[in-house]
């Protein structure tokens, strides 16, 4: 699926350009006609599930890989044959890869060249950086994991690359130490307006630290965007199960009834462009997105997109309730609402109970059954 | 030799993936060197055997005659039945005592743990010659405990099999308290939970779990026996085994193309117990799962009392065969005339080599030491942590574990083949310290490869990445990083090269001169010639350098552990 990237600027802002890059490895197709835009200065994640090859990118960026086919540009410089040496780049790995016989001070020096006084002083500037000062003399060993991030996110800034990728720098470490880190390294990158490529499978991750998300799956592109668009218009059944939890109704389109699911009409603000008459939907709309109300009123009743449901299970997830309703209207269709624990307590929730629920228009999006390759033209 | 690097396919020549630089050039040069000295050192040589063995005395090619005329005489069938006697009581006897031993170690809380660990190992650090020369001092016409083997009975199969057992009790150890200390705790702890008596836990948690280890055993112990030659030269008597056999149609007859046939039957086992293993090996790793809880053996009065008692029973019958050979170096006569003495080491009025025997096997050591270590780690360096040259890093992988699967005397077989061809361009290393050298860290390079391969696998994969990031060339970070982090296993391959070359007398049996004798030749040769008190000296030398040397690396090993425990401190 071509991807509806945004119209980059000017080419001048633009650091690296993929080329239809490819890679096989024997008959497995690891990546294909992978094009892609980064812009200087911009927060790039790559996010997908394991397997959909977003490291292999990165790796093929780094030149730790060669791609099979396709041309890599940094800088408008054709850099595809270059070995990892001869780009300008820092990489953090996963595992961080910090020398386990250097202190933090050799560890971040290890690139750098030029006097030992310069090189002191530059250590001594990136722990400031990274809030770290005074760790010079210690072992990577003496550490915690959150401190060892940061140190090697040091060490791949030493020496001022152009480029920062990051291999899935967080997935190492327990959740609170994550989310702090993200914040820290978002604001890291916004300072210092280096250009940065992250690898990740968090999906939270990459909506929270990204200027724009590239979605991948089984080695292709699925959509880039901002968090925004990846979230509330993804471009495909794919990218919408991916990010956030999602609701599948089935639905049938014909020119003459409109979109209906079990023989209801159900109203959509964005149709979908279908050439021919007939066809099979998958209507999508998110947990939170659905509207459930407290009483049955009149008015309600003849408001589009509104019918019964009954509560078959509460669960309590933190922040919020998850509903999960059978609506027998639409042939005992089965969807998820995520209700505020204000507006739950203001409905009265319970088991057992009847509510009404509204599948707002606006929030309605179709996507041809079992992803056949096209969907609704989303643009809100 | 173009040809040759350019099938080993050079970066530079080839252009795959991100183009030669520097440093890449170099690794992919280090690279085929590496590949070319193992395909010169050990491919060829025992290619050479197979060429010999279709050839006859004069060197023309007679196909497969020599194997029917071998498989003619009843004499061969004979040594056939007896070596393989010999080699399945031992591993018979051997497992028994080898498991009781691994898993008191590993499954008891039983006391002295190290000392007893330390105690059976002591056979390692002798040459195979010195149970024989103790069981003659014990058992043999003038011994001590005659009557235990009237008749001089012990010359012969019960000599061969007790002296094999003390010889390749620690090699059986080794492998099962590998296999028996990778116990899941939580499979007995749910097999206690559900019920399960001891022998049902024994019978349905701990066999499954050990049956590759104790195969890999049997194997190895029936591998080390058929293919030694030591013990039966020195106990054997008339009992006539293979092994034996090759040696004597090569020194002594100096029929190379019969001691080739013999030479190629003798890999036959080897091979076989090699490809076993590995199939076994790639079996084993998928049991262990990341997430097993390392069982904690508890303790138990009466288990651990009859570890120690069943420990110490086996640990002195090691001791009783060491000590006697110890004792009969320092006494005048044995049996008749106990007092001490030093006379025995007088070796330079003896036959065999005298005290030369012993400072060529010190600088053969040394030399294998640290010849055999370097190159170990250069090639396992490039073939880990590499990515140029792909063809010549995969035979390097492929060559390294190839003498694991070739007896040393076969080896040995196939370097005098090999070498003394005036054809040879290398020819002029043949009767040189130097091939025997080459043929010490060719036969012990697989057991060193893996040791090195295991600890750098330990190392992040990444290193060299984000070296290549910070456009550091791999040699920096090899000699700032890699090397001091395997610093121990640097040393525990150097001191393993040092013990198995002054051990040994397989491979190098072939290939010594009058001016390049070795210790443990010397000692063969002592017995030989009827000076078995100077045997027993000599023997006594070899074990005490070795424990020496063992000593050494440990304190070395020590300190340096010392030295870096700030940065291994987890």
């Amino acid at each position: 699926m071509k991807a509806d990237f945004p119209v980059t600027g000017t080419t001048a802002s633009e650091l690296l350009r993929t080329d239809g890059i490819a890679k096989r490895f024997g008959d497995f197709s690891a990546l294909s006609g992978i094009d892609l835009s980064v812009r200087k200065g911009e927060f790039l994640c790559l996010l997908g599930p394991s397997g959909c090859g977003k490291t292999t990118l990165l790796r093929i960026i780094a030149g730790l890989e060669a791609p099979s086919a396709g041309r890599l540009f940094m800088q408008q410089r054709d850099v595809t044959r270059l070995p990892a040496s001869e780009r300008d780049y820092g990489i953090v790995f996963q595992s961080y890869a910090l020398f386990p016989n250097l202190d933090v001070a050799g560890n971040i020096a290890y690139g750098l060249k030029g006097r030992r006084e310069d090189k002191q002083r530059r250590v001594t500037d990136l722990l400031d950086l990274i809030g770290l000062a005074g760790i010079e003399k210690k072992y990577p060993a003496q550490l915690s994991g959150g401190q060892q991030q940061r140190v090697a996110l040091a060490r791949a800034l030493a020496t001022s690359p152009g480029l920062l990728l990051l291999d899935e720098p967080l997935s190492a470490l327990d959740a609170r130490v994550r989310e702090h880190l993200r914040r820290e390294i978002k604001a890291l990158q916004q300072k210092l307006g280096v250009t940065t490529i992250m690898v990740t499978h968090d999906q939270e991750e990459a909506l929270t630290m990204a200027d724009r998300v590239v979605v991948m799956n089984h080695g292709v592109i699925e959509q880039v965007g901002t968090p925004e668009e990846v979230y509330a218009q993804p471009a495909s059944r794919f990218v919408a199960d991916f990010v956030g939890h999602a609701n599948w109704v089935d639905a049938v389109f014909s020119v003459e009834t409109g979109v209906q699911v079990n023989q209801i009409g159900l109203s959509l603000q964005t149709l979908p462009a279908l050439a021919v008459g007939q066809g099979a939907l998958s209507l999508f709309i998110r947990p939170e997105d659905i509207v459930l109300h407290a009483h049955w009123e009149g008015g309600a009743m003849g408001e589009a997109n509104t019918a019964l449901a009954d509560i078959e299970k509460i669960e309590l997830l933190g922040g919020f309730y998850r509903v999960a309703l059978n609506v027998p209207l639409w042939g005992n269709l089965r969807v998820n609402a995520d209700v505020s624990r204000g507006d739950f307590q203001r409905l009265r929730l319970s088991p057992e109970r009847r509510v009404p629920l509204t599948l707002p228009a606006d929030k309605l999006r179709a996507y041809a059954k079992e992803d056949t390759g096209f969907a609704s033209g989303a643009a809100a | 030799m173009m040809a040759i690097l350019q099938a080993l396919r050079i970066p530079g020549l080839a252009l795959r993936g991100p183009a030669a630089e520097r440093s890449q050039r170099l690794a992919g040069v280090l690279s085929c060197v590496v590949a070319l000295v193992l395909i010169v050192f050990l491919a060829l040589p025992l290619s050479a055997i197979l060429g010999k063995a279709v050839t006859d005395q004069q060197g023309a090619f007679v196909g497969l005659a020599q194997f029917v005329e071998i498989a003619g005489g009843s004499h061969f069938w004979h040594a056939i039945r007896n070596s393989l006697a010999v080699s399945c009581t031992t591993a018979v006897i051997v497992l028994p005592l080898a498991y009781a031993f691994a898993s008191a170690l590993t499954r008891t809380a039983m006391p002295g743990k190290t000392l007893f660990r330390g105690l059976a190992l002591i056979p390692l650090l002798a040459p195979s010659l010195l149970p024989g020369i103790a069981l003659v001092y014990l058992f043999g016409n003038q011994g001590v405990l005659k009557s235990w083997f009237p008749d001089g009975s012990i010359y012969g199969f019960w000599g061969i099999v007790i002296a094999e057992v003390f010889f390749t009790f620690p090699h059986a150890l080794m492998i099962l308290i590998t296999a028996l200390s990778v116990a899941d705790a939580r499979l007995y702890e749910a097999a206690n939970a559900l019920g399960a008596g001891r022998l049902r836990q024994f019978w349905t948690v701990t066999l499954p779990a050990v049956r590759y280890g104790l195969i890999s055993a049997a194997l190895v112990v029936f591998t080390l026996v058929i293919v030694d030659f030591g013990a039966p030269k020195v106990i054997g008597g008339q009992y006539n085994v293979l092994a034996v056999e090759a040696y004597k149609q090569v020194i002594g007859q100096q029929n190379f193309p019969k001691g080739a046939v013999i030479g190629l039957l003798l890999l036959l086992p080897a091979v076989l117990s090699f490809v076993v293993d590995v199939v076994l090996q790639k079996r084993q790793r998928a049991l262990l799962t990341a997430r097993a809880q390392p069982l904690v053996p508890a303790r138990q009065r009466w288990v651990d009392l009859l570890s120690v008692a069943c420990c110490a029973l086996i640990a002195a019958g090691l001791l009783v065969i060491l000590g006697t050979a110890v004792a009969a170096a320092f006494i005048k006569l044995w049996p008749y005339n106990l007092a001490p003495t030093l006379a025995h080491f007088d070796f330079d009025n003896m036959d065999g080599g005298g005290w030369l025997a012993f400072w060529n096997s010190l600088k053969l050591s040394g030399a294998t030491a640290v010849l055999g270590t370097a190159t170990v780690f250069t090639g396992a360096y490039l073939a880990e942590k590499t990515a140029a040259a792909p063809v010549a890093r995969q035979l390097v992988k492929l060559l390294a574990v190839l003498p694991m699967a070739v007896p040393g005397l076969v080896l040995g077989l196939g370097y005098i083949f090999f070498f003394n061809d005036p054809q040879n361009p290398l020819h002029f290393l043949y009767c040189t310290l130097g091939i025997l050298v080459l043929c010490s860290v060719a036969h012990f390079y697989t057991t060193a490869h893996l040791t090195a391969v295991t600890a750098l696998k330990q190392l992040d994969g990444e290193f060299e990445a984000v070296a290549a990031s910070l456009k550091v060339p791999f040699w920096v970070t090899a000699w700032r990083v890699t090397l001091p982090v395997c610093l121990p296993a640097v040393l525990d391959v150097a001191r393993y090269f040092f013990v198995s070359a002054m051990t040994t007398v397989s491979a190098v049996i072939f290939l010594y001169t009058p001016d390049t004798v070795l210790a443990s030749v010397a000692v063969l040769n002592m017995d030989d010639a009827g000076d078995t008190a100077a045997a027993a000296g000599m023997a006594t030398l070899i074990v005490l350098t070795s424990a020496g040397v063992c000593l050494l690396f440990g304190l070395l090993s020590h300190g340096v552990r010392r030295r870096t425990q700030a940065w291994r401190a987890r």
